[in-house]
């Protein structure tokens, strides 16, 4: 973490590619994504203004995929468990409605451990849960039991 | 009331032109400041339009501004960021007083202008502006470079060098002894070191004095505390300016972040008129015979500023881009040389030609920083293309 006196903070690494990538905190709570110029990394070849809210959606992209991972993991023990995420699409039928509603786990033996909405995890969400458009439902199941809880979120 | 009728249209009109040319300003890509002091000669000494009633308003506005300038350079940065920045950019920060106080106190002496003018002359010589530094690097993009740290630290150190001049300064222009003088570094000293403490480990206490949930209650603390403690420091002689900013630096925190941004649409207002009073008391036939001076002080202290960021940024291992980038950016001098200019000639200390060389002095590197930060990069490229015809950019 580097100071920046009378701004804030910025905290950055180089990645593999040789860029230089991070995130300036100012004080007033906004952040900025910088990415290092090609050929000069002292340099940014861009500063991207963020509110609390976008960044805090970036960091659920960038992370959600690692929060599943994390989850298959541990379900790899357990042989014939499987975790996938499916989206809820817009408009879609459980857009909107409950978890409960869905009796996912009665009809397919899958259960849903988390939502991810606007990178934030939900994590064990109840049955009275509401669906929005957009949320990445992460769900644990036999293979079956996945494919057949795709098709009921996707279709009812 | 005939009168305030007047004076209304009158200031009306001054607040007008001046968002006016801020916005011509920040247009063309460079500071207000050389603007408003600009604005503030056409209508001075036989000026385009005589302004009339509004001085005892604009007096003690100016004033206000310079209060107000000063509390927010000492908030702008946290008494533990002075503290870093005094550990680890000590050696940038000498480099940087000695590079370019110098050219200034060699011109006061060449003018013979005594000591007092060469030491207001380094001052003037020597201070960047934080203003207009933070404002272009913002603009330009390059708060995230590596070499921006090593700027933004060496603005820091003058901040702390800023809280040991002032009070010499002015203790020098109220024209004590040599012991006098000591006498008056010595107190200066003891006061920062007294201030640093408690800002450190009471801070929240002097916040706590100030602040308040409530941000109209907040900015009437805010502002009384600050011109209270002006007013006392300039009624012990220390200068209103110098009390304001040990003030800032007391306030710490939450608090310091609150104020800055409460303060700071004001502090422009007030400035603005600051800058203007400044220029319509510099006698604009009295610039020409300096002119010279001016444009050498500028060119010299242009390439020594360049230097002390490129010595600065290529200790910390910033690349060669980064070195030129690091010297353009420190490059402007603004509102506080002014203000130092002000405090000098207002005390009647060194002669009128001083305001004169430090407005255009100013006039010129106001202008330059800016521009200076942003050309440095094709002309580093250029300069290093030539060297190596194969090389690429």
């Amino acid at each position: 973490m580097t100071p920046l006196p009378g701004i804030g903070t910025r905290q950055d690494f180089v990645i593999r590619a040789g860029r230089r990538i991070g995130v300036i905190t100012y004080r007033d709570g906004k952040f900025e994504l910088i990415v290092s110029q090609e050929g000069d990394p002292d340099a940014c070849a861009s500063s991207i203004p963020l509110t609390p809210d976008e960044a805090s959606a970036l960091a659920g992209l960038l992370g959600a995929p690692q929060l599943v991972a994390h989850l298959g993991n541990q379900h790899r023990d357990v042989t014939g468990v499987d975790t996938r995420q499916i989206p809820v699409v817009p408009g879609s039928v459980f857009d909107g409605r409950t978890l409960g509603e869905t009796a996912l786990r009665t009809k397919t033996g899958a259960s849903i451990v988390a939502v991810v909405r606007a990178g934030n995890v939900h994590a064990s969400p109840r049955p009275d849960f509401v669906f929005a458009g957009g949320d990445l439902v992460v769900v644990v199941g036999t293979a079956e039991g996945l494919e057949a809880a795709t098709d009921i979120l996707a279709s009812g | 009331m005939h009168e305030t009728t007047i004076s209304l249209i009158e200031l009306g009109a001054v607040f007008f032109g001046l968002g006016i040319l801020g916005r011509l300003a920040w247009r063309i890509g460079i500071s207000p400041i050389p603007l408003y002091l600009i604005g503030g000669l056409a209508f001075g000494h036989g000026g385009l339009i005589p302004l009339t009633g509004i001085d005892a308003f604009t007096d003690l506005a100016s004033e206000i501004g310079v209060v107000l300038l000063l509390l927010l350079l000492g908030l702008e940065y946290s008494a533990a960021e002075l503290m870093t920045g005094l550990r680890r950019s000590w050696m940038a920060g000498v480099v940087d007083i000695v590079l370019n106080a110098l050219p200034g106190a060699l011109v006061g002496l060449i003018l013979g202008w005594g000591p007092v003018g060469m030491l207001a002359m380094a001052g003037v010589t020597y201070i960047s502006s934080s203003g207009i530094i933070a404002k272009v690097l913002g603009d330009l993009g390059r708060l995230g470079n590596r070499e921006t740290p090593v700027v933004l630290s060496v603005l820091v150190f003058e901040d702390l060098a800023m809280a040991v001049y002032l009070p010499i300064l002015t203790a020098v222009l109220a024209g004590v002894s040599f012991v006098g003088g000591l006498t008056a570094v010595g107190i200066s000293l003891a006061a920062i070191t007294v201030v640093l403490v408690v800002a450190l480990k009471f801070g929240r206490y002097v916040s706590a004095i100030v602040d308040s949930p409530d941000p109209e209650v907040f900015l009437l603390r805010v502002l009384g505390a600050a011109l209270l403690v002006a007013g006392l420091a300039s009624q012990l002689q220390v200068s209103a300016a110098v009390g304001a900013f040990l003030l800032g630096i007391a306030i710490s925190g939450s608090t310091a972040e609150n104020a800055t941004r409460m303060l700071e649409p004001l502090r422009d207002l007030f400035a603005a008129v600051f800058f203007v009073v400044f220029g319509l008391n510099t006698d604009p036939s009295a610039m020409p015979p300096v002119l010279g001076w001016a444009v050498a002080l500028a060119v010299v202290t242009t390439l020594t500023k360049v230097a002390t960021g490129w010595w600065a940024a290529r200790r910390q291992g910033i690349g060669p881009m980064g070195q030129a980038r690091a010297g353009a950016a420190l490059v402007a001098r603004g509102e506080f040389s002014i203000v130092i200019a002000g405090l000098t000639v207002s005390s009647g200390a060194v002669d009128n030609r001083m305001a004169a060389l430090a407005t255009a002095y100013v006039l010129l590197m106001a202008i330059l920083g800016p521009v200076a930060a942003r050309v440095v990069e094709p002309l580093a490229r250029a300069a290093r293309n030539r060297l190596s015809p194969a090389g690429s950019a």
